[in-house]
């Protein structure tokens, strides 16, 4: 029972990460229907940058974080910028390939910098352990999932109930009829940009700190991971960007524990696999007709 | 009426072109291999060449002629890599030529199978999300390989036995190339083709979309498998990890680069792309930024307005001063 809470545990903490990041995905795809294979990039820039503040500059830790996100933020938008932007009304696969390509131009740049070997993270958390019920939970897990829940919660009121939220939601829904009605598209989609870039910044910092080795390529495993979750749960619907990320979370722990520490990953996809045979569109998708 | 007897002279031409740019080339090659200028490490790259073709022309049946993105090409590669170097290994008594043979089938049959069993179920998707459940399955059969202890698991599959030449190779690579550009020529090729131009009405216009979708699907994993085998019969060991995400999207790049649904296209960038990275090798460090920075490039070029306006006029000029210019049919 205390092994079983012991990994639930662990999998509401990575999922909170993988949750984190998935918002990012999913909403650059409500917004630009894009795959955005870089997002998974700007975590390991974040990472990185944090790296940086702490181990080089020696920067207290809030003035660090408050740089990283900012950083972070900045280059999504650059990135959209520059390199989708002139594609927009370009095919859908010229955009994935771009995207790719900017994955891979990341990973080489850092590994130029910084080269190919791990280094270490620096501890930005110090919060003693809890113990509940026999169970002792660390202080990253609470300050993980608290972040992350704190974080969510202000994205639902953003987006919910602010005019730029509102004007993302109309862009996400019909650019064009939104364009008419007098958003600028441009910058709702920068906007989009950034939030999840930020968003993706605080996952990095808090994945850096539960796995403290971080690499030039650390961001497309966690990437892919979660972009599965946010297309579990319904890609281009932020509710189901966290109920994915939770998802499967919860899944890889318990089944790296239980099942086969090998073949998690196997079992995380063909979660994946399953979700999409019976529920094309995810899990908390609205079946849309289609129409000729 | 004489316009069609024109076009058809014009086709005759065309396949004896080609089956003599076939035949000159092999010649080419094997006079140099035999004058001792190829040598182990530029046949080495050639016989990359050729299993990246055939990687390439089969993604461009789905992708290119089929339009339906997929991310897990690699996985289909794996399997017929796998399948063949355990039937090669199980069975050393078979004299050489027809064990290769077999075991390329038998490569080729297992990646099908995997590609039917993936493609009923995946085919109900759409777009990316049908990119996506293949990324995901691509991911599954690399984890599972890696947990097989009886196929080598992370250790790599090792003593399988290093039977491919040249000569193999291009053969398949051919078999490849003439065996789609049959299809696609075909009635098949023609509803697949419909499909990917529209899916809605096609199937209103009688085209069973399922049974086609399924067809350029299992065939695409027959030839993946297919240089999946002759890959492992190339290297000796094979490794789980050479068949991932990256894999898949390199696969992809060269289909794109080349331009979806071109056979020529294909062949061109799948050459260059594999060439140039061993030209440069000297620049090791800076390669996969120059990659990087070309695909972004390439990208942006095509789609750019300016580009795109330069291009038509630097196409007019060409027309103006071609000394070869066809007279028009009126």
């Amino acid at each position: 029972m205390e092994l079983f809470l012991m990994q639930l545990l662990n999998g509401i903490n990575i999922g909170a990460i993988y949750a984190l990041i998935a918002l990012g995905y999913t909403m650059v795809y409500g917004i630009a229907k894009l795959i955005n294979f870089a997002h998974g990039e700007i975590i390991m820039v974040g990472s990185y940058t944090m790296f940086i503040c702490i181990a080089t500059f020696d920067l207290p830790v809030v003035l660090s974080i408050i740089i990283t996100i900012l950083a972070c933020a900045l280059l999504g938008v650059v990135i959209e910028k520059l390199a989708y932007k002139p594609l927009r009304n370009a095919s859908r696969i010229s955009l994935l390939i771009t995207a790719i390509g900017m994955s891979y131009l990341l990973q080489s740049v850092f590994q130029l910098i910084f080269s190919a070997n791990s280094k270490t993270f620096p501890q930005v958390i110090n919060v003693s352990n809890v113990e509940i019920f026999n169970v002792t939970v660390s202080g990253n897990q609470i300050v993980t999932l608290f972040v992350a829940i704190f974080l969510m919660i202000v994205l639902d009121l953003f987006v919910r109930k602010t005019k730029t939220g509102k004007s993302m939601r109309a862009v996400s829904e019909d650019s064009g009829a939104a364009q008419l009605m007098g958003i600028n598209v441009n910058r709702t989609i920068s906007i989009t940009f950034s939030i999840g870039s930020a968003l993706a910044a605080v996952a990095g910092i808090l994945y850096s700190s539960s796995y403290p080795l971080i690499n030039p390529f650390m961001g497309s495993t966690i990437g892919i991971k979660a972009f599965t979750a946010a297309v579990i749960g319904g890609i281009g619907i932020i509710p189901g960007a966290v109920l994915g990320g939770f998802i499967l979370g919860i899944i890889e722990s318990l089944s790296k524990a239980y099942i086969s520490s090998q073949l998690y990953d196997a079992i995380v996809f063909s979660t994946l696999i399953l979700t999409l045979v019976f529920k094309p569109s995810g899990l908390l998708a609205k079946h849309k007709k289609e129409k000729v | 009426m004489k316009k069609f007897k024109l076009k058809k002279i014009d086709n005759k031409k065309k396949t004896f072109l080609y089956i003599f740019m076939i035949v000159v080339i092999y010649a080419i090659v094997m006079a140099l291999t035999s004058a001792g200028i190829i040598n182990r490490y530029y046949n080495g790259i050639l016989i990359t060449v050729c299993i990246n073709l055939i990687l390439v022309v089969s993604l461009n049946l789905t992708t290119g002629y089929l339009g339906q993105l997929t991310l897990g090409h690699a996985g289909f590669m794996a399997i017929g890599a796998y399948a063949a170097a355990y039937f090669s290994k199980t069975f050393m008594t078979i004299p050489q030529p027809f064990s290769f043979i077999i075991a390329l089938l038998i490569g080729g049959v297992m990646a099908m199978i995997a590609g039917l069993i993936i493609g009923v179920p995946a085919l109900r998707l759409k777009g990316d999300y049908l990119a996506i459940i293949t990324l995901g399955f691509g991911e599954v059969i690399k984890t599972i390989l890696l947990s097989m202890a009886i196929i080598g698991g992370a250790k790599g599959y090792i003593g399988i036995p290093r039977v491919t030449t040249f000569t193999s190779a291009y053969v398949f690579v051919i078999i490849t190339i003439v065996f789609v550009c049959l299809l696609i020529k075909s009635r098949h090729g023609r509803a697949i083709i419909s499909i990917s131009e529209d899916e809605i009405a096609s199937e209103a216009s009688g085209i069973n979309i399922v049974k086609y979708k399924i067809m350029a699907f299992a065939f695409a994993a027959f030839f993946a498998g297919i240089a999946g085998g002759i890959y492992a019969h190339y290297m000796g060991i094979i490794e789980p990890k050479t068949f991932g995400f990256n894999k898949s999207i390199e696969i992809l790049v060269m289909v794109v680069l080349g331009g979806m649904g071109s056979i020529n296209g294909a062949v061109i960038a799948t050459i260059a792309i594999t060439i140039l990275p061993e030209m440069l090798r000297s620049l090791s460090q800076y390669r996969t930024l120059m990659y990087a920075v070309t695909l972004i490039g390439v990208m942006l070029y095509k789609y750019d307005p300016r580009v795109q306006v330069l291009m038509c006029k630097a196409k007019m000029f060409c027309a103006k001063i071609n000394p070869f210019k066809r007279k028009e049919a009126k």
